[in-house]
């Protein structure tokens, strides 16, 4: 069994939250539960989905809020270091000349949400929350004026681009459904290029823009059976697998001469 | 029908795959070249990672070039003497050509130098080899003789010491260029995922004048070697050889390169160099245009490191 540093993660959040007084004491708490801890990688893997669900507590039935419940959902991929690229033209050239390397950045990133973003809360919430695909995708250790700088960023605004193309990044304001008026359900994908890894799910509750409680999970992307043999061998035995793969490529070759042999 | 490459570490259409390969393989046995110039390319346009592709490509070089060689072989049309001298300096290349490659997947800057490599590479034995099929198809019209050899004109590298005598390619040369070109092009094959046929056929022929009957053959023998040293390391040092990809793309190549042999008989020396040099000119242009014309989208993403 794999130890699960999201549930630490979580932890360590939640006391962080409470030291700085950033909850107000609400009257709710969220439940949530993932469809699967384990995305398994084998030779027919071309992506996934899971499905979090969550139930809104509320521990005082009195308590009636003015504006609806909303919920988003953040599952970000094992963080990377990545590297951007900008083409600059030298003469009649194109040339990736000016790139910069981004240390901390999640491979994946699903920002999953009830409304749109901008009607749960404030720029300034969303960003201290770090809801939003920017705010997500930023280091953790960076502040409000450093995201300021970000989105102006045209680096940092590539590679969100390029990530979204390229169906890693996904920001999504209906995804979030709610079943009932307490209990949500919310559809994380995993792309068919997302790397293994741990993934964490954070699933923040908010309600007339303050936020009222927020949990967290985690699951994991790892290869199984026949691709996972195949990575291992390849990493711990690499010498070993690269004759193999010679000796094959070999006798394929052979095969193929004994097979169409015309003399 | 998709299936997940363990190492690539994404899925790949199996069909389309094994698409490229046949057309590949198809070109490479009709022109007796290992291919790894067109597919390594198209492996990294699909979204192969440069790396992946590159080393993956020398198995299926191994594997295309093994078939070749042994057709070769039956025909006696292999100078073995003169393929272990070149085998030799090309196992030396690929060794300085996978140690380049490390270092620049390490610094981060292996794609541009792949695809900077390409224009380069492509351009210029393209264009040169587009110059000279055209001007002997232009002067075979004129009904001028073409430029045989001359007895006694030797050029200058070839009289360096270290001389050795290749009966079956009727050559008296000094194995010092031949271990260089073997070395370049061995170099090359290892960092840009080829075998290396089209640069050494014609270097063979027009620098050292070694018969066409053999030519081929000798490379492909050559090639086959060099590979497989190339697969063995690029597996060994930097883990990017992708079993499944190669083995689809194996397939692949080589029912194609049995259908492009058949092809190849029946297509005349001249215009046979004309249409490679038209094969090769048409890569380079694909990268050059990628270089000079004004990308819609100026930024790209290299691959992501995640911890493990």
């Amino acid at each position: 069994m794999r130890s699960r540093p999201g549930w630490t993660g979580a932890a360590c959040a939640a006391a962080l939250l409470a030291m700085i007084g950033v909850r107000p004491a609400a009257a709710e708490a969220l439940v949530v539960s993932i469809s699967t801890h384990r995305v398994q990688i084998n030779s027919t893997y071309t992506g996934s989905e899971l499905v979090v669900f969550g139930a809104i507590d509320s521990d005082r039935r009195s308590v009636t809020r003015a504006d609806p419940y909303a919920v988003v959902v953040t599952a970000r991929g094992p963080r990377g270091s990545v590297v951007v690229r900008e083409k600059v033209p030298i003469g009649p050239i194109w040339a990736n000349l000016s790139q910069r390397k981004f240390v901390d950045v999640p491979a994946t990133l699903a920002v999953l949400a009830s409304r749109p973003l901008e009607e749960i809360a404030t720029q300034q919430l969303r960003r201290r929350l770090r809801l939003g695909l920017l705010p997500a995708a930023a280091p953790p250790g960076i502040g409000a004026i450093g995201l300021d700088v970000l989105s102006e960023d045209s680096f940092t605004n590539a590679l969100i681009r390029l990530k979204r193309e390229a169906g890693l990044y996904v920001e999504d304001p209906r995804a979030v459904t709610f079943l009932t008026p307490t209990i949500f359900r919310a559809p994380v994908p995993v792309p068919g290029t997302a790397p293994v890894g741990t993934y964490d799910v954070e699933v923040s509750l908010l309600s007339g823009g303050v936020e009222l409680a927020r949990e967290m999970t985690s699951f994991e992307v790892g290869k199984v059976g026949f691709e996972q043999d195949i990575y291992s061998l390849a990493h711990r035995r690499a010498w070993l697998y690269g004759s193999l793969t010679a000796a094959m490529a070999l006798m394929f070759g052979w095969f193929a001469s004994l097979i169409f042999r015309r003399d | 029908m998709q299936i997940y490459l363990p190492i690539a570490e994404l899925p790949v259409s199996i069909f389309l795959v094994l698409g490229l390969g046949a057309a590949v393989g198809f070109i490479s046995g009709m022109f007796g070249v290992g291919g790894g110039f067109l597919m390594t390319p198209l492996l990294i346009f699909i979204g192969i990672p440069a790396a992946v592709a590159v080393a993956t490509e020398s198995a299926q070089i191994a594997a295309s070039s093994m078939t070749g060689a042994l057709a070769y072989w039956r025909r006696r049309a292999l100078d073995f003497k003169l393929g272990t001298v070149l085998l030799v300096g090309g196992i030396i290349g690929t060794v300085l050509g996978v140690w380049f490659f490390n270092a620049m997947q390490r610094i981060g800057q292996l794609e541009l130098v792949i695809v900077l490599s390409y224009v380069s590479l492509l351009g210029t034995v393209g264009a040169l080899m587009l110059v000279e099929s055209l001007g002997t198809l232009w002067s075979a019209r004129r009904g001028r003789p073409p430029r045989l050899r001359q007895a006694g004109a030797h050029p200058w590298y070839t009289g360096l010491p270290l001389r050795m005598r290749f009966h079956r390619s009727r050559l008296y040369v000094s194995v010092i260029p031949l271990m260089v070109l073997a070395i370049a092009i061995g170099f090359a094959g290892a960092v840009l995922g080829i075998g290396g046929g089209f640069l050494m056929v014609p270097a063979l022929i027009y620098l050292f004048r070694v018969p066409t009957a053999v030519v081929v053959g000798t490379s492909l023998f050559q090639i086959l070697f060099t590979m497989v040293a190339a697969t063995v390391l690029h597996a060994g040092t930097n883990q990017s050889v992708d079993l499944i990809l190669a083995l689809l793309l194996v397939v692949g190549g080589v029912f194609g390169a049995q259908f492009g042999a058949r092809a190849g008989q029946n297509i005349k020396g001249e215009h046979f160099r004309l249409l490679l040099a038209l094969i090769v000119l048409a890569v380079g242009v694909r990268f050059a245009a990628e270089l000079m014309l004004q990308p819609q989208e100026p930024f790209s993403l290299g691959a992501t490191e995640t911890r493990r």
